[in-house]
C-alpha cells in the first residue's frame, strides 16, 4: 500500500473505532435513562412494575395533601379524575405545588401501592399546563370543562 | 400611535433586509460595485430601524401601555423599572425582536470591521445576513408582532413578569445569549460566501477566525449566566440538569468549540476546509435548534414561551430550509475544494482532528438525547424522558479523552510530531500530573477519592504542560520577560481558555462529588449541623417589596465556634399574580458555598429548608471566565489587523508552498 492511502486508511479506522466505542455507549446509556411516563389510570391498572424507575403525572387531589409537623415527609393523591394514585414523598416541594395543579413526580411503587417520589416537579407559569399532565387527562377522557378549569383559562 | 409606529420601523427594516439579500449578492456575481456598496448602509439601516423598534416596546413597557398585549401580557404597574426595561426580553414576541436587533448588531459590526476583506465577499457575507434577517422579521410580523394591540378593551392593568424573571440575571442571561447565539449566523454567511465564492483559502480563515472567536467567547458567557443563574434562582443545588432548552446553546458551543480549532488549521495549515465550513453551519443549525425547541411549545420549562403551532411550523420552515439549503450548497461546492491530508499520523493536525471528533460527538449524543423523547413520542405516542445519567455516561468520558489530547496539542507540532519527541517533552508532565492528582486530595481531604484523584490530575495535565510549553517558547529568548513578550495575543488566548477548562474541570468534579446537602424542619432557636458547619435558625420576620410581600429568615453559620455568615433566605409571593417564588441565600467562597432555600412553614414557627455546602462550585464559572477571556484576546490579535493588500498574497503563497510538496 502506498504511504498515504495507508495514512488515510489509519484515519479512517482511528475514526470508526473511536464512533463505534461512542455508539455503543450511547446507546448502552440510552437503554439505562428511558423513563416512562404513566397515567394514573395505567398505574392502576398495574401496568407498572413493583420498583420500576417512570414518572407520573396528574393533578393534585383536593384536600389530599397531608404533613407532619415534625418532618418533612409529605402525602397526597395524584388523579386523573379516573384513577387515584397516592404519593409519598420526603423533602421540600416545588413553589408551585398546590392542591388542584398538575404536577409530574418520579420515582417508583412500592409493595403496599404506594408511589415513593425522588423529585417532585410542578409548572413553572400557572398559564401553562405540562404536556405531560395534559396527556394524562386527555387519555382518562377529563371533560372539556373541567379542562378549561384546571388550565386556569 | 406610538406601538404602531414599532410595527412600521420593522416593516421599514423588512424591507431594507429584502434588498440587503438580494441585490448585493447578484452585485457579488456580477461584479456590479454599486450593488455590492449597497450592503453597508443597508445593514446600519436595518440596525437603526430594528433599533428604534426596540426602544418603542421599550417605551410602551416604561409608560404601562397595557393596550399593547405584549406588554399587558409581561408587565404590570408594580413591577420596579429595571424589570419593566427587560421584560422587553421576558416573552416570545419581544425576545424574538431582541435577536433580531442582535444579529442586526452584529451585522453593522461586520459592515464596519470589514475593511480588509475584499468588497464582494463583504457584500456576500452581508447579504446571506439580509436573507436570515428577512427570514426572522416575516416570522415576526407575520406570527408574533410585539407592537399588536388589545382591541377594542384594553386590561386595566397587566398580568405581570413571571417572578422566576424579576432578578438580576435575567437583565443580562438572554442578551448576552442571544448576542453569542446570533454571533454563529456571522460565521455561518462566512462559511456560505466561502462556498458561493468558491474561496476558501487561508486569508478567508483569518477573516473568520476573530469573528469565530468572539460570538464562541460571549456565547460562553451566556451560558455560564444562565447556570449561574439556575444555580441561585431555581434552588435545586444544581447548575445543569440537562433540559432539553439548555442542551441546544451547550451543541452550539460544542460545534463552536470544534470549528474554532478546525478554523486554526485552515488558517496556519490549508487544509480541513470543508469541514470547518460544515462545522460552522452545524453551529448555526445548532442556534436555530435552539430557537426552534424553545418557541415552538414542544416542551414545558422555565425557558418555553407559550405554546402556538404555527410559530413551531414556521421556525422549522426557516431551520429546514436555512439548513437544507446551505447543506445542499455544501454539497455541490465543497467537493471543488481539494485538500491531501498532507500530515503525518502523530502531529498537531491530528490531534486537533481528534478534539473535533470528540467535540462533534459530543454534541451528537447531546442532540440525540435532547430530541429522542421528542420523537418517540412522534412515533408512539408514548412520553418519555431521559435522565441527567445519560448525558453524564457520555459526556465525561468523552471530556475526560479531549483534555488529554488538550495536554498534547500545544506541545506537538504542524505536520508531523514524533512519539520520543513528545515522550520526552511531557513524560514528566505525567508522572507529575498523577503524583499531584493522588497526593494533593490526600493530603486535603484525608482519604482516598476517585473522582478528586481524576480531576486533579487531569487539571495539573492541562497546566503544567502549558507551563511547559511557555518554557520551551521563551527558553531561547535573553530574558522570561523578552521571551513572554514576544509571543502573540492569539498564544495568550488559547492559553487562557486552556487553563479555563482545567478550572472548570476542578469545579465540575469537586461540585458534584463533594456536595452535601440537608433538607430539614428547623423551629427559631433550633440548629443544624452540615460539614463542620452549624447553621442555627434564628426565627423570621416579614418584609415587603415594591411589587411582592414575604417572610425573611434569619439563619446564622458558625463553624469550630467562628461566626462565617448570617444568611437570610425569603419566601416571597407576587401581588400582581399571587405566584409564590423562593430566594434562596448564598455564602460563597472559592473554596466552597453554603445556602440555604426555604420550603414552607409548618406551625409553631418551624420551617422546612434544604441547607447545601458545595465545595468549588465558584470555578465552573471562573472557568468559563477564562475561556471567555482567551476568546477574546485571541480575537484580538493583530495579525487580524494587517492590510489586505501586502499580506493576504504573502500569506497565501505561503501556504500553496507549504502543501505542495505533501499532496
Amino acid at each position: 500500500m502506498k504511504p498515504h492511502r495507508r495514512k488515510t486508511l489509519g484515519i479512517i479506522i482511528f475514526i470508526a473505532i473511536g464512533l463505534s466505542a461512542t455508539v455503543g455507549l450511547i446507546f448502552f446509556a440510552l437503554g439505562q435513562n428511558i423513563n416512562m411516563f404513566y397515567t394514573p389510570t395505567q398505574v392502576a391498572e398495574g401496568e407498572v412494575e413493583t420498583g420500576q424507575s417512570f414518572r407520573i403525572g396528574g393533578m393534585v387531589k383536593e384536600g389530599s395533601v397531608a404533613g407532619e409537623d415534625d418532618s418533612l415527609r409529605i402525602e397526597f393523591v395524584t388523579t386523573d379524575y379516573v384513577s387515584d394514585v397516592p404519593i409519598h414523598y420526603e423533602g421540600i416541594l416545588p413553589d408551585l405545588f398546590r392542591e388542584g395543579q398538575g404536577i409530574v413526580a418520579e420515582g417508583s411503587m412500592d409493595l403496599a401501592g404506594v408511589f415513593q417520589a425522588d423529585r417532585v416537579l410542578a409548572k413553572h407559569d400557572e398559564n401553562f399546563m405540562s404536556p405531560e399532565v395534559k396527556a394524562a387527562l386527555d387519555a382518562a377522557g377529563a371533560t372539556s370543562e373541567n379542562h378549561a378549569e384546571l388550565s386556569g383559562n | 400611535m406610538i406601538p404602531e409606529l414599532g410595527s412600521f420601523s420593522l416593516i421599514l427594516a423588512l424591507c431594507l433586509s429584502i434588498i440587503l439579500g438580494t441585490l448585493p449578492l447578484v452585485g457579488a456575481s456580477r461584479n456590479n460595485a454599486l450593488w455590492m456598496n449597497l450592503s453597508r448602509p443597508l445593514s446600519a439601516g436595518i440596525f437603526v430601524f430594528l433599533g428604534i423598534g426596540v426602544a418603542i416596546l421599550a417605551y410602551a413597557f416604561l409608560t404601562d401601555d397595557f393596550s399593547v398585549k405584549f406588554v399587558a401580557e409581561h408587565s404590570n404597574t408594580l413591577l420596579p423599572d429595571r424589570y419593566k426595561f427587560t421584560a422587553v426580553w421576558g416573552g416570545h414576541e419581544g425576545s424574538f425582536l431582541l435577536w433580531t436587533f442582535m444579529m442586526s448588531g452584529w451585522m453593522l459590526a461586520v459592515a464596519a470591521y470589514s475593511k480588509t476583506m475584499p468588497m464582494d465577499f463583504v457584500a456576500r457575507v452581508l447579504g446571506v445576513l439580509g436573507i436570515l434577517c428577512t427570514a426572522y422579521i416575516l416570522f415576526m410580523l407575520a406570527t408574533s408582532n410585539p407592537f399588536a394591540r388589545i382591541v377594542p378593551l384594553p386590561p386595566a392593568d397587566g398580568a405581570d413578569l413571571n417572578s422566576a424573571l424579576q432578578d438580576f440575571a435575567f437583565i443580562i442571561h438572554p442578551p448576552t445569549l442571544y448576542m453569542g447565539y446570533v454571533g454563529f449566523s456571522v460565521v455561518f454567511a462566512f462559511a456560505i460566501a466561502a462556498l458561493l465564492s468558491g474561496r476558501m483559502d487561508a486569508a478567508w480563515a483569518r477573516w473568520c477566525r476573530p469573528w469565530a472567536n468572539i460570538a464562541w467567547a460571549i456565547l460562553t458567557i451566556g451560558i455560564a449566566l444562565g447556570s449561574w443563574w439556575a444555580y441561585y434562582e431555581l434552588g435545586w443545588g444544581g447548575y445543569w440538569a440537562w433540559d432539553p432548552v439548555e442542551n441546544p446553546p451547550l451543541i452550539t458551543w460544542l460545534f463552536g468549540t470544534a470549528l474554532i480549532h478546525s478554523l486554526a488549521v485552515t488558517e496556519k495549515r490549508g487544509v480541513f476546509k470543508s469541514w470547518t465550513i460544515l462545522l460552522a453551519i452545524l453551529a448555526f443549525a445548532g442556534s436555530l435548534l435552539g430557537t426552534f425547541i424553545t418557541r415552538s411549545g414542544l416542551l414545558t420549562s422555565v425557558h418555553a414561551f407559550a405554546a402556538d403551532p404555527t410559530r413551531g411550523v414556521f421556525i422549522l420552515g426557516i431551520l429546514g430550509l436555512a439548513v437544507g439549503g446551505s447543506l445542499m450548497l455544501y454539497a455541490l461546492r465543497a467537493p471543488l475544494l481539494k485538500t491531501g491530508f498532507g500530515f503525518d499520523l502523530l502531529s498537531r493536525e491530528l490531534l486537533l482532528l481528534t478534539n473535533n471528533v470528540i467535540l462533534v460527538v459530543a454534541a451528537a449524543s447531546i442532540f440525540l438525547g435532547t430530541l429522542f423523547p421528542m420523537v418517540y413520542q412522534a412515533i408512539t405516542d408514548d412520553l418519555i424522558s431521559i435522565g441527567p445519567p445519560y448525558f453524564n455516561t457520555i459526556f465525561n468520558p468523552l471530556m475526560v479523552l479531549l483534555v488529554l489530547a488538550l495536554g498534547i496539542g500545544p506541545l506537538s507540532r504542524w505536520k508531523k510530531t514524533s512519539f520520543s519527541y513528545l515522550l520526552a517533552q511531557l513524560g514528566k508532565v505525567a508522572i507529575a500530573s498523577l503524583l499531584i492528582g493522588v497526593v494533593l486530595p490526600l493530603i486535603v481531604i484525608l482519604e482516598f477519592s476517585w473522582v478528586a484523584t481524576l480531576a486533579v490530575s487531569l487539571a495539573s495535565w492541562i497546566s503544567l504542560a502549558m507551563l511547559k510549553d511557555l518554557r520551551n517558547k521563551t527558553a531561547n529568548k535573553p530574558t522570561l520577560l523578552k521571551g513572554l513578550r514576544s509571543l502573540s495575543l492569539s498564544y495568550y488566548g488559547m492559553q487562557a481558555a486552556h487553563f479555563g477548562c482545567a478550572l472548570m474541570l476542578i469545579g465540575v468534579a469537586l461540585s458534584s462529588a463533594f456536595s452535601s446537602e440537608k433538607s430539614v424542619l428547623l423551629a427559631p432557636g433550633e440548629s443544624v449541623d452540615l460539614d463542620n458547619y452549624i447553621f442555627a435558625f434564628n426565627g423570621t420576620q416579614r418584609i415587603e417589596g415594591p411589587n411582592y410581600i414575604g417572610e425573611e429568615a434569619e439563619i446564622s453559620v458558625t463553624r469550630d465556634g467562628r461566626a462565617v455568615e448570617i444568611l437570610t433566605p425569603e419566601k416571597r409571593v407576587y401581588l400582581a399574580t399571587g405566584a409564590p417564588s423562593t430566594e434562596m441565600s448564598i455564602d460563597s467562597g472559592l473554596f466552597r458555598d453554603l445556602f440555604v432555600t426555604l420550603g414552607e412553614e409548618r406551625g409553631d414557627g418551624a420551617w422546612s429548608m434544604s441547607i447545601y455546602v458545595k465545595p468549588f462550585i465558584r470555578w465552573v464559572w471562573l472557568g468559563s471566565i477564562f475561556m471567555a477571556f482567551g476568546g477574546c484576546i485571541a480575537a484580538g490579535d493583530k495579525r487580524y489587523r494587517r492590510l489586505r493588500k501586502k499580506s493576504e498574497e504573502l500569506e497565501e503563497a505561503k501556504v500553496e508552498a507549504q502543501l505542495q510538496p505533501s499532496s
